[in-house]
């Protein structure tokens, strides 16, 4: 019975939803207030309804209700009960249901905080995001019903997939899905400006916010997802250009370069057309992802085609999304370029430049991962595309955007100091050149190493650099507004994932040994000695658990115990066992045994690799910092009031047309 | 057939997948030798995984290639003979690193295309809207933020 109620829950969300959708659009453009007010409170009402949906799928896991077969297949009576709520989205019907809820969640935040915007824009805004939600509830019902009943119900459930019972999981995809989500609030801003012709720059104050909140969940999600794959598949990798995981990298990438451009919109009235249109890709990547990542596409495109029915609602959904928004776009975008005026040398021409290779780095990943797709459906032969492709033209296409990020901050708007770039430029130079040095005498003689010393000095000093001269030439109080705060941040969290991500890649030792108990290994300067496996025993699991002293010069450091976990279907998972550090991490995972109590051990030094996640963090931090700037709190008539210039008329008049 | 026999081993591949990472010790002559063959082995496919390297699967028929590759290095083959004998084998799907070919010219080429009409459109634009330092009045430039 009361699975059946989620279903209700489900059906009566879908309807809300298309009322969320018609009625605020159609209010808006017949002025009608009463039906632009409905937005708020259907806004609401579908939500509750999820939120209810969601509920009751999560308590037939919790009271393990097989007779619903997607519980039944990602559960079992031994699962612990702290699994059990991961394991609500950990397969495809309750990870949609999953997105649908923090769809949700996002349009509950822009109708409470909203209410200071425009009448009809923030009509708009939540209808835009209604007819989204609509698609996915859709979509849920018609081809992936998390509710479907299996009758008789067996006895037991089959298990949810050991790669995911891991604290990684709980975090991940909720993390990942607010900033792929979080993309369709700034997206339905842009839609909304062009149904309402609201052409001016306004608009892109109201949603930077959003779009630097959402931007830094994706942020969160993706180290959180890389971080997961290092300790828990046992490959000490952290990233490998997956498909799966180029389907969030390339929303990060739009969604950097659009975090860039809306400050270029929003300060000094430019690239107006060009945010609309990054906004746009930047949740279609994100639906594209959705489409990648759900459909089944990437398994074999044959296994696809054998059974489309989620592929083709996704693809259809895609193109309508796509198709209208650009449609919309090409017929209501500016055509008259604006904004004021600038120089060659300016923050905005290095900005352009950075988009510029953000984009291409997004598309380059785009066509990547789907050439093999297309390859095999159009029969000419199949390949892979893998990390020495992605790798190499990624840091090909990155180089600019690196050599010219210290200096955007340290350029005005409008002209740049030509003689502060040059005396800037030499002390970042200057410090490179010192560290890759500095690397040299501590014994670092490769060139990937010392390239990783110097890049990470670059921006680091760079960043530093326009932190001093902030401190030395504003006033107190007014030295770092957060939204600075939050770009010092994050452009020093890309020059900690340099060094991170350079530095784990060339100095890493990876040894795979064959021990017998009581050999030790030496791998570096490290010695790995094992002192055989023993059996042990968890709430669903049993394990074969090595250990492993691990130290250096004769001096104990850790012992580390790596599993071999067996789980009730037979799955088989190792568990690495990882002894963390600021500057390395030590790791063993367990493989199989040879014979004679011997067992083969993989051994990794990994250093720096802590710093690949921390840089990652610290651009999640900038993103949520540049959101709480007070720059961003909405005063109706000050928001009209306090810009100068030309734009300041046009943006009365705005405000006067919607009020 | 061999088509055939490829999707069967592929269905078998998925029925027994352990997520388990392979690990594979074998005796190298020393680190050097280590390290190309890990580099090696991780540009390389395994083929019956969905997205795994020869290097990360734990696959027999992956474990069977990574030992013939140890034993072509012992032979003293290099890493372009080595690709050359799977390649002949499995095609190029087994490159991680796909060659630029007639199919694939399109994958190598529209990322510097792209970079290079992105940048004439960009230079234009620059052009055509940035003006001579000197006109800009200290009045239209922000401060420094």
């Amino acid at each position: 019975m009361i699975p059946e109620l989620g279903q209700l829950a489900l059906i009566l969300a879908l309807l809300l939803a298309a009322l969320q959708c018609a009625l605020p659009i159609f209010g808006a453009w017949r002025d009608h207030r009463p039906l632009m007010a409905t937005a708020r409170s259907l806004a609401v009402g579908q939500f509750v309804f999820v939120a209810l949906a969601f509920g009751i799928l999560t308590y037939a896991f919790l009271v393990q209700d097989f007779s619903v077969a997607y519980v039944a297949q990602n559960s079992n009576l031994q699962l612990p009960w702290w699994y059990r709520f991961p394991a609500v989205w950990g397969a495809h019907e309750g990870s949609l249901l999953l997105w649908v809820l923090i769809l949700n969640v996002w349009t509950l935040a822009v109708a409470a905080l909203g209410g200071k915007l425009p009448e009809r824009f923030h009509a708009r805004v939540l209808g835009v995001l209604g007819f989204v939600a609509f698609g996915f509830l859709l979509f849920s019902l018609t081809t992936s019903n998390p509710f479907a009943r299996i009758l008789p119900a067996p006895a037991d459930g089959a298990d949810l997939n050991p790669v995911l019972q891991d604290p990684g999981l709980i975090m991940h995809p909720p993390v990942l899905y607010m900033g792929y989500v979080g993309f369709s609030v700034a997206f339905a801003f842009a839609i909304a400006a062009l149904l309402g012709g609201e052409l001016q720059s306004a608009w892109v104050r109201w949603s930077r916010p959003w779009t630097n909140v959402a931007w830094g969940f994706l942020s969160a999600g993706i180290v959180a997802g890389s971080w997961w794959a290092y300790s828990e598949l046992g490959w000490g990798g952290w990233w490998f250009w997956d498909p799966v995981e180029n389907a969030s990298f390339m929303p990060w990438l739009v969604g950097a370069a659009l975090i860039h451009a809306q400050a270029v919109t929003d300060k000094r009235g430019g690239l107006r057309a060009w945010t609309m249109l990054l906004a746009i890709f930047a949740f279609s990547l994100s639906l594209l992802g959705t489409f990648l990542v759900r459909s089944g596409v990437l398994t074999s495109v044959h296994s696809f085609a054998a059974d489309p029915k989620r592929g083709v609602f996704i693809l259809g959904f895609l193109a309508v999304v796509v198709g209208g928004s650009l449609l919309l776009y090409a017929l209501r975008a500016p055509k008259v370029a604006g904004g004021k005026p600038f120089a060659l040398a300016s923050r905005e021409t290095l900005i352009l430049i950075g988009n510029l290779m953000l984009t291409v780095a997004a598309a380059t990943v785009l066509l990547g991962t789907l050439y093999p797709l297309v390859g095999e459906a159009l029969n000419i032969g199949r390949i892979s595309v893998g990390a020495p492709y992605f790798g190499f033209l990624f840091m090909l296409l990155m180089t600019p955007l690196v050599l010219a990020l210290p200096f955007a901050p340290l350029s005005r708007w409008g002209n740049a100091d030509l003689a502060l770039w040059k005396r800037a430029g030499l002390r970042i130079v200057g410090l490179s050149i010192l560290s890759g040095i500095i690397g040299w005498v501590l014994g670092a003689r490769d060139f990937l190493p010392l390239l990783g010393v110097t890049a990470a000095t670059y921006v680091l000093s760079g960043t530093a650099i326009y932190a001093i001269k902030r401190w030395k030439e504003a006033p107190r109080g007014k030295r770092y507004p957060l939204e600075m705060f939050g770009m010092l941040c994050a452009h020093a969290g890309v020059g900690v994932f340099i060094a991170g991500a350079i530095l784990t890649r060339s100095l890493s030792i990876e040894q795979d040994v064959a021990l017998s108990p009581g050999q030790t290994a030496h791998v570096g300067v490290y010695d790995f000695k094992f002192d055989g496996v023993a059996e042990t025993q968890g709430p669903n699991w049993l394990a074969q658990q090595g250990t492993v002293d691990v130290s250096k010069n004769g001096e104990t450091i850790v012992t580390l115990y790596p599993q071999k976990r067996t789980y009730p279907r037979g799955q088989v998972q190792t568990e690495a066992s990882i002894h963390p550090g600021v500057f390395r991490d030590l790791y063993v995972s367990l493989g199989d045994p040879l014979g004679d109590g011997d067992w083969a051990l993989r051994v990794y030094d990994k250093p720096f690799v802590r710093w690949i996640w921390a840089g990652g963090l610290l651009m999640m931090l900038g993103g949520f910092c540049a959101a709480a700037d007070k720059r961003f709190r909405m005063r109706r008539e000050a928001t009209a009031l306090e810009v100068s210039g030309a734009t300041a008329t046009t943006r009365i008049e705005v405000v006067e047309q919607n009020a | 057939m061999k088509h055939a026999l490829l999707l069967l081993a592929f269905a078998l591949a998925l029925i027994v997948s352990v997520a388990a990472f392979a690990i594979d010790p074998l005796p190298f002559k020393d680190d050097a030798q280590r390290q190309r063959f890990q580099h090696l082995t991780s540009q390389l496919r395994c083929m019956v995984c969905q997205n795994e390297s020869l290097d990360a699967s734990n696959a027999d028929l992956a474990k069977d290639l990574r030992h013939q590759i140890f034993e072509m290095m012992q032979q003293g083959k290099s890493d372009a003979q080595i690709k050359q004998y799977l390649v002949a084998r499995y095609s190029d799907f087994v490159l991680y690193d796909p060659p630029l070919k007639a199919s694939t010219v399109a994958l190598w080429f529209a990322p510097p295309a792209l970079v290079i009409v992105g940048g004439i459109v960009v230079f234009v634009l620059l052009r055509k809207r940035a003006k001579p330092a000197a006109q800009i009045a200290t009045n239209e430039m922000g401060d420094d933020w």
